[in-house]
């Protein structure tokens, strides 16, 4: 049931029904405002319950003792700490980066400089590729990889860098389209290639850009655990820094101590979901921190929507 | 060493304390009465805890040093305080990755790991599919399957029949004030309440020895599932309940469950102050799981050569029903000279000083015989066609 | 804002060292924008590859149907098929469909009061806090879900499932409730998409043209009944768009979702307020395990089953969300 603007509602109404169908229409309005507010109050409140219940927590444990130990042989002690998985989360998200972090600057390059069909097709693919399951891509490292190579850290590093390529390749897009083409074109009329052009005019311009991009994308894979119950297996108790070798992650610490019912383990994974979430928030505020002082960032920065 | 027999001691006391604590209420009548109290004392002594059996392969100089292992969780426990003793005593590191004992199998056959462990025996299909030659089957210790349950008001210490357990595994009976439940345990406070039943989600040897119980003692469960060749193994077609992964993650669904029973392995029922039950056996007794009735739960039993057996419903009237071994699965026929020494001295080592370390975590160490067959079995192991120990 | 391909326009001057490298680097460029091409294909044949192991033993139209045993699974017979799958595409649609019940009139209202309500200076850190949302990682999420979440639920649920009188209601909402459901995983997962759904409906409110908005305004109407004239009406599709996409997101999701829907799979669950599983669920379960004939493998049947439904449902998503919009997702 819906009024067009041009009629008038007040129209054929007596003074007494208008007067009625006014307030009707105000309580109405007053009404809708009071549950879209409660709504987002409602939205806040949820936010602020995870992220406290989560810090409640994990304060109770997190101590210098959980960031520098191992875990305890038997589950059930209490002590101890995730070092083998901050580590290991370093090394396979690095893994990670190294790998997607050239291949995407350079695909998000070649769409937007040099453009054409395959530039087309690409662009399209990637948004796909942003809509991939994790789990998915865990299965496909998997069968690629693990059978022939074993369970790594590697594995767990290609994993994480096909989750991170889609990401890093549309933020840097985005990032070089708002280098002004007046830039481009200024270098290109004082004899530069069109290479030198984008290694030494466009790329550094847009550089914080594309690093608050990676960084974004780094936080984003250093959450991920699906993909990683497929390839890097975990390693409990001992701290591995061969990527060849399984190795243990903090995502998969915590998912492999929350599930048990040892209080003591939970005590743990608790502390370690205070510190993965402390640390994800960390990088994503200090990239949007960062993009909001860069020229170029100011354009418009939107984070890998997926 | 002093403090471990004295935490040995407390412990077991306390939970037989508890326990007949618990067998008074429960007044099933005189007879059962007597039946709990043999069950409590049988527990109360410290019996077989420390063997101090002798190592009998020398370590061998040159092995590697670091080994990975994944398999069962029902293991677990005693492995990662192997695991701490071993890389103390001998400097080797050994990375166990709890996943099951399907997950094991699939390790060992894949060639993935350097051994797998599993409570219950690899069929014959998957010997077949071994990539890397004979599988050897190690037993390493024994542990208790126990019914584990979270009921506001029910204390721990409820009696279970292996054909109750069955009908509640298939979904048959669905309330805790279920007749059955009662006639077992008239003095219980059992609620008019759904039962939450919790189960394995991932293959799991905890599992097989579980259903090898309940295949042999209740009918209506293998009916259920279609046959005793479906009701028995690793992985399960649960007709019912709430899956969880690892014997913690049935653990934590218990934990978080009002209403629920699951199936665990002794010590992390103990570990989590988990209510848990005691189990008819073959005899007729209600046994309470424990170091002493678990070892009781050997006795009598007839091993095969290559020491794939069941271990349920053993005939000796202390054995608690529900008794099973974990096996580390090795490849008889090994290359790598470093790695075959390494998992020559890691086994002759767990069989030898890790024994005295089980009963600590609530495992009972391997009887002498078994013992000894295990340490045949580590001689069996090759390099490149030559046995591996002198 | 589409950028025009620049080239440098005289190239007469250039030493052919330039073009060289001109050359190189368009083709090294070139090859990076092919391994997005590589990776999907990659992705669809190696999964297809090991599938076709399962759906070539068993014949494809025999994983349609409702009960997974893998116990059962003999290596030699191909019947009767024991890995059927559609208690998992049953899981993943419900559970997201909960999710979408939820997150999306949640997303409409906390977007129009963004755009439309809210004092300017609230506009960007509200709009921050929603998406901070999607930065909380999903195992986070699970370990809250058990511990927080399901203990909440546990009145509500039970206040459902005593409903389980009327017809098709009854039969959605039948007890016993344990916590850990089909239902508990949809409200986490709703928690989950919001942010997606909320940040595409605020681009697409956004996109009401400001003379329309006034005018209703000028006309008299009140704020809500402007936003019923010129502001909804038109956001249909988006919102529509939003959703699908939010339901693409809400499929894919493994953790947070194994944690709290009890893992059940050997068959549909009966209703919502059960234990059940979804595709993702069972991969994350039963992958490294997978040691019956044909079991990994039938697995690798679900996962490419399940890249199959979410490749579906983005596309239609971003068709029509992407008339309205060329930024957004």
């Amino acid at each position: 049931m819906s009024t067009t603007i041009d009629e008038d509602p007040l129209e054929e109404l007596s003074e007494a029904d208008a007067f009625r169908g006014e307030r009707r229409r105000q309580i109405t309005n007053v009404f809708v405002h009071a549950v879209l507010i409660l709504v987002m109050v409602a939205t806040v409140a949820v936010l602020a319950w995870v992220l406290v219940y989560v810090a409640g927590q994990g304060l109770k444990y997190l101590g210098p003792e959980f960031l520098t130990q191992t875990p305890p042989g038997n589950p059930s002690q209490p002590g101890g700490g995730f070092l083998n998985g901050i580590i290991g989360s370093l090394i396979v998200t690095g893994i990670a980066t190294v790998l997607s972090m050239p291949v995407g600057i350079a695909a998000a390059i070649y769409l937007v400089e040099y453009g054409g069909q395959l530039a087309r097709v690409t662009r399209f693919l990637t948004d796909i590729l942003v809509g991939v399951p994790t789990i998915v891509t865990g299965a496909l490292v998997y069968a690629m990889w693990v059978v022939f190579f074993g369970f790594s850290g590697i594995a767990g590093g290609i994993a994480l860098g096909l989750v991170m390529l889609p990401l890093v390749i549309r933020s840097t897009e985005e990032m070089l389209r708002l280098v002004p083409r007046e830039l481009r074109e200024a270098s290109f009329a004082l004899g530069a290639t069109k290479a030198g052009t984008i290694m030494s005019i466009v790329l550094p311009t847009a550089s914080s850009g594309i690093v608050t991009g990676i960084m974004l994308a780094f936080a984003r894979a250093m959450g991920e655990t699906a993909p990683l119950l497929l390839t890097a297996l975990g390693n409990d108790l001992f701290i591995e820094l061969n990527p060849t070798k399984r190795m243990s992650t903090l995502s998969l610490q915590i998912f492999g101590n929350a599930i048990t019912g040892y209080k003591a383990a939970q005590a743990r994974a608790w502390a370690g979901a205070l510190t993965l979430v402390a640390l994800v928030l960390l990088f994503t505020v200090a990239a949007r921190w960062i993009a909001s002082r860069t020229s170029v960032g100011r354009g418009r920065v939107t984070e890998p929507r997926a | 060493m002093f403090l471990r027999n004295m935490t040995i001691t407390v412990g077991v006391a306390i939970v037989a304390a508890s326990l007949t604590g618990c067998g008074s209420t429960s007044g099933d009548g005189a007879a059962s009465g007597a039946q709990q109290n043999i069950a409590g004392q049988i527990c109360g002594q410290r019996g077989t805890a420390n063997p101090e059996y002798s190592r009998t392969i020398p370590k061998i100089d040159g092995g590697a040093t670091s080994l990975s292992g994944a398999g069962s969780t029902f293991v677990a426990p005693v492995m990662s305080v192997w695991a701490k003793n071993y890389s103390q005593s001998d400097g080797v590191q050994v990375a166990y990755q709890p996943i099951g004992s399907g997950g094991g199998v699939q390790q060992i056959v894949a060639g993935t790991v350097d051994f797998g462990a599993s409570d219950t025996p690899m069929k014959d299909s998957e010997l077949r599919a071994a990539k890397f030659g004979p599988i050897l089957h190690i037993p390493l210790t024994l542990g208790a399957v126990v019914p584990t349950y979270n009921v506001k008001g029910v204390q721990t210490g409820l009696k279970f029949d292996g054909d109750t357990l069955g009908k509640i595994f298939a979904g048959k009976i669905t309330k805790w004030n279920d007749p059955a439940l009662v006639a077992l345990n008239s003095g219980a406070n059992l609620p008019d309440q759904p039962i939450a039943v919790a189960h394995r989600s991932d293959g799991s040897g905890t599992t097989a020895v579980w259903t090898d119980f309940l295949t042999k003692e209740s009918p209506t469960w293998v009916q259920a599932l279609g046959g005793s060749d479906r009701s028995f193994g690793k992985d399960i077609a649960w007709p019912v309940g709430i899956g969880g992964k690892g014997n913690e993650g049935v653990s934590g669904v218990i934990n978080q469950t009002d209403g629920s029973i699951g199936y665990v392995e002794l010590a992390y029922a103990l570990a989590q102050n988990l209510n848990y039950g005691v189990v008819k056996n073959k005899v007729g007794n209600f046994i309470q799981p424990c170091v002493a009735t678990i070892t009781a739960g050997t006795q009598g039993i007839a091993y095969p050569p290559d020491l794939r057996v069941s271990l349920t419903d053993g005939p000796d009237p202390h054995a608690y029903p529900i008794t099973g071994t974990t096996y580390a699965l090795v490849d008889q026929n090994q290359t790598d000279p470093a790695k075959a020494k390494a998992l020559v001295n890691f086994f002759s080592w767990t069989l030898s000083a890790g024994q005295d370390d089980a009963a600590s975590v609530n495992y009972a160490p391997l009887g002498k015989d078994l013992q000894g067959l295990a340490m045949g079995m580590v001689q069996k192991i090759t390099l490149n066609g030559g046995p591996v120990a002198k | 804002m589409t950028a025009e391909v620049l080239a440098p326009h005289d190239t007469s001057e250039r030493s052919s060292d330039g073009e060289f490298t001109d050359g190189l680097f368009a083709r090294l460029t070139a090859a990076a924008a092919l391994t997005v091409i590589a990776v999907l294909v990659a992705t669809a044949v190696f999964l297809l590859i090991r599938a076709w192991l399962a759906l070539s033993h068993y014949g494809p139209l025999s994983f349609f149907h409702a009960r997974w045993a893998p116990s059962e699974a003999v290596a030699t017979s191909s019947q009767p098929n024991p890995y059927g799958i559609v208690q998992f595409i049953y899981g993943t649609v419900v559970t997201s469909l909960v999710a979408m019940v939820i997150a999306v009139p949640v997303a409409i209202a906390v977007a129009l009061y963004i755009t439309n309500l809210s004092p300017a200076v609230l506009r960007r850190p509200l709009s921050s806090l929603v998406d901070l949302l999607a930065a909380i990682p999903s195992v986070v999420y699970g370990f809250w879900g058990v511990f927080a979440l399901i203990p909440a639920l546990g009145p509500i649920g039970r206040g459902l499932t005593s409903v389980s009188g009327i017809p098709v209601i009854g039969w959605l909402l039948q007890g016993p409730f344990f916590g850990y459901s089909v239902f508990a995983a949809g409200v986490v997962l709703a928690i989950m998409v919001l942010p997606i759904v909320t940040a595409i409906c605020r681009e697409v409110f956004d996109t009401a043209p400001r003379a329309e908005k006034e005018a209703a305004l000028a006309f008299g109407a009140t704020k809500w009944e402007m936003l019923r004239l010129a502001v909804l009406p038109r956001s249909r599709s988006g919102i529509f768009g939003a959703a699908i996409l939010g339901l693409g997101r809400a499929f894919g999701e493994t953790i947070a979702v194994t944690m709290l829907i009890g893992n059940n799979v050997l068959t549909i669950p009966h209703g919502i307020m059960r234990a059940g599983s979804t595709m993702p669920s069972v991969i994350a379960n039963e992958f490294t395990e997978a040691n019956q004939p044909f079991h990994l493998d039938s697995l690798f049947v679900v996962a490419f089953g399940l890249l199959l439904l979410s490749l579906l449902v983005n596309m239609i998503g971003k068709r029509i969300v992407g008339r309205v919009s060329e930024h957004i997702a």
